[in-house]
């Protein structure tokens, strides 16, 4: 048995329940218990990356119910990359977080790993309903972390993110059923058999059936048109939350690409190319709306927001395209706009606290109390999200323009890359300017009270950096990496075999 | 019997939708509520809507008439869940008409 595929989902829940169990005295024993949780997750999705790289399968059979009639966790290379990339951003942003914002509520540090534990689930797990559990585990931490504060701004983007996701639940619930209905199972593996068997009869059903559940998906994702809540939520949250939420709008796109390949892939019968027709023009049109948000923006940690839904809509493009080199151009795309983005809204909030009262709006006002440091890591930021070389951003998006070179929409996709590209780069060069250049040297009267970044504060932000840079180094290995899980996705027969057959 | 059931789902979802495109919290988490009341008996109807037949097996029931265990057991892990949901989303829109002083889903009165 293996046991240790379960490892990501125990460990941020253990160390959940004793949180609060253990750590009722002092905030240090909460912050260690938090601490080592996100070290285990960063290992154990390391090992994990490490064992599946040639395109290893494992599977575990929770309480050894067989599938199709118990719970699966499946383990192959795209959950080990979901739950190595949690590890990495959560460790971070833990550390982020340990300077002041887990002060503010008693269950700071519970919420985190319970999203953590959440997140790790529905990368791993193999079954339809409980993919629907893990989504709600890790949707009710993330309410509660955008609105621990109590700040009525958050309250109010909280109480319209509820709302929305409740929508979204009761809709994922709707395909669920139709789905059961029609097919008889909820495990993934065995439902993408049966779905091919299915007789003409069952096609209006089955293909409604996956188009509301793309719906669902599509929300958590964030794709036009339901992306409209995701500026507004994420500039909303204190700033580790919002590095941290990064990384939940990229287990939508696990899961888009997880159940189109899987379920309605090729080989799906009536149901083939369900999603195929849909998904490369809404990503296409998102990455241009996102874009245009960011020039709009007037304030540092909306555009943040905007260049998510911007990013999001661009790795979704790639996959798109349902080849075994667009699905690996845009997982390649995937942990690098993660990390980026998580720094730079780590960024945002050290740049808004140390202008004073303007904090991030994009106005003339005093230069920030750190300019050389902070203006440093702004300027390889937006390098790296606008997609300029060095860095990994402009490899991936090179990648997706040589991708979609076979393909017969390449006459729209590299106008769009490049043009959007253009327009990262207007709206960087017009906030940095804004921040960095124009903004005047401080009054002296005005130099008490001024705050300024602890070394400790710099840390986790210099830590994402750095993930960057390994990143773009290590591309090679990557890359090949991103092309195993392509190529299996597309070819699904492994993963059913290892699900199905591991009864035998 | 799936006339009822059918009609029941339909009545329900469409107050629950209509509901949720208000403008106060309380008529949204009602509808909500009423959603999610349409979608956890489309859940169960789901298993084959068969009246009076036991979803487990044991002695003494012939194999030929039981319903379908697995929507019951998925619509009751929805119920909860659907449950602590509405809990929560009540307790947040509590809080929220406090800080900001009004029902409305934007946190302000929407000026005329």
């Amino acid at each position: 048995m293996n046991h240790w595929i379960a490892l990501p989902i125990l460990i941020p829940l253990i160390s959940a329940v004793l949180i609060p169990l253990v750590g009722r005295p002092t905030i240090l024993i909460r912050r260690a218990l938090g601490l080592v949780a996100c070290l285990g997750t960063v290992a154990v999705g390391a090992w994990m990356v490490l064992r599946t790289r040639l395109g290893e399968i494992y599977t575990y059979s929770l309480g050894d119910w067989q599938a199709p009639f118990g719970v699966v966790l499946v383990l192959d290379g795209l959950s080990a990359l979901l739950v190595a990339l949690t590890g990495v951003v959560s460790l971070f942003c833990l550390l982020y977080a340990m300077n002041r914002h887990d002060q503010k509520g008693k269950f700071f540090h519970f919420f985190i790993q319970m999203q953590i534990a959440g997140i790790c689930g529905a990368v791993l797990t193999g079954d339809l309903f409980s993919l629907f559990v893990f989504f709600e585990i890790m949707l009710l931490s993330s309410y509660n972390l955008l609105v621990y504060t109590g700040a009525k701004k958050s309250l109010t983007a909280g109480i319209h993110y509820v709302i929305l996701n409740l929508t979204g639940s009761a809709l994922f619930l709707l395909a669920i059923g139709t789905l059961y209905g029609v097919t008889g199972t909820l495990n993934m593996a065995d439902m993408a058999l049966r779905v091919g068997e299915l007789g003409t009869e069952d096609t209006a059903l089955v293909r409604a059936g996956a188009l509301i559940l793309m719906v669902v998906f599509f929300l958590k994702a964030a794709i036009l048109p339901l992306y409209l809540w995701l500026p507004n939520v994420y500039s909303s949250a204190v700033a580790p939350v919002a590095a941290l939420f990064a990384i939940l709008t990229k287990v939508g796109v696990y899961a888009i690409l997880r159940v189109s390949t899987l379920i309605f892939g090729a080989e799906a019968g009536v149901a083939a190319g369900a999603v195929e027709p849909y998904l490369l023009p809404l990503a296409t049109f998102t990455l241009v709306l996102g874009m245009i948000g960011a020039l709009a923006s007037t304030h540092l940690r909306k555009m943040m927001g905007y260049l998510i839904v911007a990013s999001l809509g661009m790795m979704l493009m790639a996959m798109g395209l349902f080849t075994a080199e667009g699905i690996a151009a845009g997982l390649y795309y995937l942990p690098h706009s993660t990390i980026a983005m998580a720094m730079l809204f780590l960024l945002a909030d050290q740049i808004g606290r140390q202008r004073g009262p303007e904090d991030d709006r994009l106005v003339l006002a005093r230069l920030p109390t750190q300019k050389s440091v902070l203006g440093l890591i702004f300027f390889i930021g937006a390098i790296a999200v606008a997609g300029l070389p060095p860095f990994s951003g402009f490899l991936g998006k090179v990648w997706v323009l040589q991708a979609s070179l076979p393909s017969p929409h390449v006459v729209v996709i590299w106008p769009v890359v490049l043009l959007t590209s253009l327009m990262a780069l207007v709206a960087f060069s017009r906030a940095g300017t804004l921040i960095f250049w124009k903004a005047k040297e401080p009054a002296d009267e005005d130099e008490k009270g001024r705050k300024c970044a602890s070394a400790f504060e710099l840390l986790p932000i210099i830590g994402l950096l750095t993930c960057i840079v390994l990143y773009t180094v290590y591309s090679g290995p990557i890359a090949e990496f991103c092309t195993v899980i392509a190529e299996h996705l597309l070819a699904p027969h492994g993963y059913i075999e290892a699900v199905m057959g591991a009864q035998k | 019997m799936e006339a009822l059931i059918a009609s029941a789902i339909a009545v329900l979802g469409s107050c629950g939708i209509y509901l949720v495109l208000r403008e106060r919290t309380f008529t949204v988490i009602l509808g909500l509520a009423l959603l999610a009341i349409s979608v956890n008996l489309f859940l169960l109807s789901m298993g084959r809507v068969a009246p009076g037949h036991a979803p487990v097996i044991e002695e003494g029931i012939e194999l030929v008439s039981y319903v379908d265990p697995l929507p019951q057991a998925v619509v009751l892990t929805a119920i909860v869940i659907g449950f602590a949901m509405m809990a929560f989303v009540v307790v947040l829109s509590i809080s929220a008409h406090f800080v900001t002083g009004t029902d409305h889903l934007d946190g302000e009165e929407q000026s005329p």
